[in-house]
C-alpha cells in the first residue's frame, strides 16, 4: 500500500517540530542530504539540471508500476537536504497524486524562506520540475 | 583619529537585526549602505522641490535643475574631469558601458580588434561580445594568473594597430585585484586605441583622477559609494563624446525636431534622453560629499587594516582558501572551504545575520579559471569593524563544523 503524500508530509512536520532552533533544523537537513537517493551518474547530464539554482541540482525520474521514482543530486549539501525532503514526499507516488499535492508543509517545517521564487536555491524550480515529470508521465498513462 | 562609532551612527541600517542577530553587512561590493545624509537628501527632494528639470519656467523646476546640475559639478570635481559636460548621468555602470559599446558600433570595421580582460564582470564582457557580433570585430582577452592578476606581458603582445578599444575594470569585483590601468591606458594610446575603465568597484575605495589617468571613458555607479541605486555616471573625453552618436532618442536629447530632421542637443544632454533620475542624481552628489568628508585616504587606510586583519584571521581556519592574492587589492576576500559549496556557507552565515555574496559574482570566466563553481565573497567598507570580522570568522567556523 502507498503511504499518501499527505501522510508523509505530516510525518516530516512532526519530525521538524522537535527542533528548537534553526541550527537543529539545518543540521537535520544536512544529514538528510547525506542520505539522498543518489542519481545514477549516467543521468547527471545537462538536460537533467534544474535551472534557477545557485548550486547544481540534477533530477531523474523513472516510471515503475505506475509510480514515479525520483533520484537526484546536488553539489551543495543544504540543497541536497531540501531535495531529499521533496523526494521523500513525491517519490513512489502516482503521477496524478504528485500533480494534485500541495506544498504547504514546507512552510510548516520552517523553510518558508526557501520558497520565495527569487531565492537562489530554486526550491520553487525543484517542485515545479518534479510536478512537470508527473504531468509528462500522466499524459503517457492517459 | 578615525571615529568608527560616529561613522556607524550615520548608517541607520547597521543597527538592525537579521534572523535575530545584529546585522553584519559584508556585501559592500554588491551595494553599499546609505548614510542618513543621503536619505535626508532624498526625503528633502520629494518633500520640497520635486519637479521636472531643464524645461520648467516655474520656481520648483528651476530649483530641481540647479541642484541636479550642481550634483553634476560635484561629480566632475570628484573625478577631476576637465568639463562638467563630460559627465553623463546614467542608470549605472552597465548603462554607461552599453552606451559606449553602442556608440562604437558605427565606428568599427571588421579588421578591428577589441581587448578585454579575464577579470571582467559580465557587464563588461557581454556588451562587447554583442558589439563584435554586429561589427565582425575580434574580441581578445588579457589572461590572468593564479594570484588573480592580469598577465600584462600578454597584454603587450595583444596590442597592435588593429586594436581600437581596450576595456578593463579598475578593480575586479570577484577578487578585489587593482589592475595597472595607468600602464594599460598609456600602452593602448600608443597604438591609437581608446580605453574604457569600469570603475564600479574602484569608486568606493579610490579617488580617481580621470585627467591624470588620461582615460577616454570611465564609468561608475552611485550605489557602490553610499548613493542610491539606479544612478551612475559616464565620464567621456569631450572629443569622444562628440564623436559618438546618441544612444537613445527622446526628450531632453534634442535641440530641434521636425518630421524631416532632428538636431541633437549639446553635451551632456545628447546622451540623456527622457526625464532622468533627478532625485538619484542629486543624492549621488550628496553621497560624494559625504565620502569626501570622511576622506578617501582615511577610508583606504582603514579598509586596508580590515583586509589584513580578516585575511590573517580567515587563513587560520583549516581548509580555507582565498582566491585573489594580489598585493594590490582592495577590501574584498573571495574564499572557499575545502569540499564545501559556497552556497552552503552563505546560507549558514545568513542565519547568523552575516550578509556575504556567494556564487560566480557575474564573473564566470574567473571561476572557470580556478575550476570552482563560485566563492564566498566578503567585502568590507569603511563602516565595518574588526568585531564584525570576528563574527564572520566564528560564523565560517560554525559553517565548517555543520557542513563537514
Amino acid at each position: 500500500m502507498i503511504v499518501t503524500i499527505e501522510a508523509i508530509q505530516n510525518e516530516i512536520i512532526d519530525e521538524f517540530s522537535m527542533f528548537d532552533d534553526w541550527e537543529e533544523r539545518y543540521q537535520y537537513m544536512i544529514d538528510l542530504g547525506k542520505e539522498l537517493p543518489l542519481i545514477d551518474d549516467q543521468y547527471k547530464t545537462d538536460s537533467n539540471l534544474i535551472k534557477g539554482c545557485q548550486s547544481k541540482v540534477w533530477v531523474h525520474a523513472e516510471m515503475k508500476d505506475d509510480k514515479i521514482e525520483f533520484t537526484a543530486d546536488s553539489d551543495a549539501i543544504i540543497t541536497k537536504g531540501i531535495i531529499a525532503i521533496l523526494i521523500r514526499v513525491f517519490s513512489n507516488q502516482h503521477p496524478k497524486d504528485i500533480i494534485n499535492a500541495d506544498t504547504n508543509f514546507i512552510d510548516k517545517i520552517g523553510l518558508k524562506e526557501h520558497l520565495s521564487p527569487t531565492r537562489a536555491n530554486g526550491l520553487v524550480s525543484m517542485v515545479k520540475q518534479l510536478k512537470m515529470y508527473a504531468i509528462a508521465y500522466q499524459t503517457q498513462l492517459n | 583619529m578615525y571615529n568608527i562609532e560616529n561613522i556607524r551612527k550615520d548608517f541607520p541600517i547597521l543597527s538592525r537585526k537579521v534572523n535575530g542577530n545584529p546585522l553584519v553587512y559584508f556585501d559592500n561590493a554588491a551595494t553599499s549602505q546609505t548614510p542618513q545624509q543621503v536619505i535626508d537628501c532624498i526625503v528633502d527632494y520629494y518633500s520640497n522641490y520635486n519637479a521636472n528639470i531643464h524645461r520648467g519656467v516655474h520656481s520648483l523646476s528651476q530649483e530641481a535643475t540647479d541642484k541636479y546640475e550642481q550634483a553634476r559639478k560635484t561629480i566632475q570635481q570628484h573625478f577631476n574631469a576637465k568639463h562638467t559636460h563630460e559627465i553623463i548621468f546614467t542608470s549605472g555602470t552597465t548603462h554607461g558601458i552599453n552606451l559606449v559599446a553602442n556608440g562604437f558600433s558605427s565606428l568599427l570595421k571588421k579588421e578591428d580588434e577589441i581587448i578585454v580582460s579575464a577579470l571582467e564582470h559580465h557587464s563588461n564582457i557581454v556588451p562587447w561580445q554583442m558589439l563584435c557580433n554586429s561589427t565582425g570585430t575580434t574580441l581578445r582577452v588579457i589572461p590572468m594568473n593564479d594570484q588573480g592578476e592580469l598577465v600584462i606581458s600578454e597584454f603587450d603582445k595583444l596590442l597592435s594597430t588593429n586594436t581600437k578599444l581596450v576595456f578593463v575594470n579598475h578593480i575586479s569585483n570577484a577578487l578585489g585585484t587593482i589592475n595597472p590601468i595607468k600602464y594599460i591606458i598609456e600602452k593602448a594610446h600608443q597604438v591609437g586605441a581608446a580605453v574604457l575603465i569600469d570603475g564600479a568597484q574602484a569608486c568606493p575605495h579610490i579617488k580617481t583622477d580621470v585627467q591624470e589617468l588620461d582615460v577616454d571613458f570611465y564609468v561608475a555607479s552611485a550605489h557602490k559609494m553610499c548613493g542610491p541605486t539606479g544612478i551612475g555616471m559616464l565620464y567621456g573625453k569631450e572629443e569622444w563624446l562628440k564623436k559618438l552618436p546618441p544612444y537613445q532618442g527622446g526628450g531632453e536629447m534634442i535641440a530641434e525636431v521636425t518630421f524631416e530632421k532632428t538636431t541633437y542637443a549639446d553635451l551632456p544632454h545628447k546622451f540623456e534622453a527622457g526625464t532622468p533620475n533627478i532625485c538619484g542624481g542629486i543624492a549621488f552628489g550628496t553621497a560624494l560629499d559625504y565620502m569626501n568628508t570622511v576622506g578617501f585616504d582615511t577610508i583606504a587606510a582603514y579598509e586596508n587594516d580590515l583586509l589584513q586583519y580578516a585575511t590573517k584571521k580567515l587563513l587560520e581556519i583549516g581548509g580555507l582558501k582565498i582566491y585573489g592574492t594580489s598585493k594590490q587589492k582592495t577590501s574584498v576576500i573571495s574564499f572557499n572551504l575545502e569540499g564545501i559549496h559556497p552556497y552552503d556557507v552563505g546560507t549558514i552565515l545568513d542565519k547568523l545575520g552575516i550578509a556575504v555574496r556567494t556564487g560566480h559574482h557575474c564573473a564566470q570566466p574567473i571561476m572557470d579559471f580556478y575550476k570552482i563553481p563560485g566563492t564566498v565573497r566578503a567585502s568590507f567598507a569603511f563602516y565595518n569593524t574588526k568585531a564584525e570580522i570576528d563574527a564572520l570568522v566564528e560564523g565560517v567556523k560554525k559553517a565548517k563544523m555543520m557542513l563537514s
